[in-house]
């Protein structure tokens, strides 16, 4: 199997390239268009900020690229977030593949509930494929300042200051504000679902 | 819920891992790998690595160790010990570590922190503050604890923090090694100076000691070493534990 990771400004490619390598899948790092499109299944990772991520991918035209794939595409973490339609992280426009879909600040209403939420949370009403052998309540490993909304694309929930999509999908896109690559058995899991839509 | 994280800590010294107390008298603990992994396996949330012999000729060796850790385990891992510049941090990340540590070229130079935060994010830049008592004020010490500052611990944690720091990683060297607990008040105040989270580390001995550190302190994570090395206390026995005492912890 085909797989390629999309290169772009934001890191954690590696962790995910060791994933996959750990569940025996030699994947590819590219930003060539031509190897994006023609591979069986793509995955757009990323941690960092938005607006510039979204800049980078835009002046090389890989914004166009993204939302034209018609294979299974994960994104992954701010992945996800720039599928959805705008950040309010400094105030960016994103992909609009999951439209309608905001991604908002986490504003705590007390201490000493932190900003990003770093750490293990649950992820609950799961549904489609990529969860599947994955139990309810499973615990996955966040890092994030900011979170995507509810929505009719929502395929998992998480609760931290207040309930959000902790996964998306819509058509051949899936998203997940969770670091599958990080997440131990259950994230190896998600990861082999994947691969295997 | 978010849980409440508990992170081995290996200190790496030429690529194996040490113990020692309060900074000094090092006992070797093992191979980093095979330790990392069998956290893994115990449920660590998290783990740390601090190579404290870091000097640039061994970086190479440390960016090595690095990647073998990261194909290894499937848990986030952060990297400490003589990191400078955005370089330093570069090799770190290409290498699969997902966070690094900085501690002492943050007190040198705090404008590193703004800067690999802005290049890195600030999800991956983690200040180490090791605080000690001196003429009564928890004041930040450096090198490892051998270099006083005239930084209180709760100005610079406020500092690092509007600088950009992701989470600060905070040790007290009054009860690094003594196995006598926590210490519950510079914790506590740290933790409620910032909102960014606070990692506790030096002192735990008992299972108990990591119940008052997240129920007293307000910690977010605790750090240990030893403990968990020398198999003192299992890691699944303490996080039934935790679990027991209602304080929320992945099983």
């Amino acid at each position: 199997m085909n797989v390629v990771i999309i290169k772009y400004n934001a890191g954690n490619i590696q962790s995910v390239l060791f994933a996959l390598e750990r569940i025996g899948v030699k994947a590819t790092v590219t930003d060539d268009p031509l190897l994006i499109q023609t591979a069986d299944k793509v995955i757009f990772p990323g941690v960092g900020e938005a607006s510039t991520a979204m800049s980078y991918l835009k002046e090389r035209e890989l914004d166009k690229l993204i939302i034209s794939l018609q294979q299974p595409v994960l994104g992954i973490c701010l992945g996800m977030q720039l599928l959805c339609e705008y950040s309010e992280e400094n105030d960016t426009p994103c992909l609009s593949v999951f439209d309608k879909v905001f991604v908002r600040k986490f504003i705590p209403e007390d201490l000493p509930v932190k900003v990003p939420q770093i750490g293990w949370n649950t992820i609950s009403g799961l549904k489609t494929g990529l969860f599947s052998s994955i139990e309810e309540k499973s615990y996955c490993y966040f890092v994030h300042g900011y979170y995507a909304g509810m929505s009719s694309y929502t395929i998992a929930t998480t609760d931290y200051v207040q309930l959000y999509s902790s996964a998306l999908k819509k058509n051949n896109f899936y998203g997940v504000q969770f670091h599958p690559e990080k997440s131990a058995k259950a994230g190896e899991q998600l990861l082999k679902n994947f691969l295997s839509l | 819920m978010l849980t409440k994280r508990i992170i081995p800590c290996l200190d790496i010294k030429d690529g194996r891992t040490v113990k020692g107390t309060n900074f000094v008298q090092l006992r070797d603990a093992g191979d980093p790998v095979e330790l990392a992994m069998r956290y893994c396996e115990e449920g660590a949330d998290e783990l740390v690595f601090l190579d404290i012999t870091a000097t640039t000729e061994k970086r190479k060796t440390l960016a090595k160790l690095v990647r073998d850790i990261a194909t290894h385990i499937n848990i986030p891992f952060t990297v400490g010990g003589g990191i400078n510049s955005i370089e330093d941090v570069s090799v770190l990340l290409e290498n699969g570590a997902d966070k690094i540590s900085i501690n002492t070229s943050a007190v040198r130079n705090p404008g590193l922190i703004d800067e690999l935060a802005k290049n890195f994010g600030s999800q991956c830049v983690v200040v180490a503050i090791d605080a000690k008592i001196i003429s009564s004020e928890w004041t930040v010490v450096t090198h490892g604890g051998r270099t006083p500052t005239t930084l209180l611990t709760i100005d610079w944690a406020k500092e690092v923090s509007a600088r950009g720091a992701g989470e600060i990683l905070l040790t007290s060297m009054e009860n690094d090694g003594t196995k006598t607990g926590f210490a519950i008040d510079i914790t506590n105040a740290v933790s409620k100076s910032v909102n960014i989270p606070v990692i506790a580390s030096g002192g735990a001995g008992t299972m108990e000691h990591f119940t008052e550190v997240f129920t007293l302190a307000n910690a977010d994570a605790a750090l240990a070493a030893s403990i968990f090395h020398f198999k003192e206390i299992p890691i699944p026995d303490l996080k039934k534990y935790l679990a027991d005492q209602k304080i929320p912890v992945r099983l």
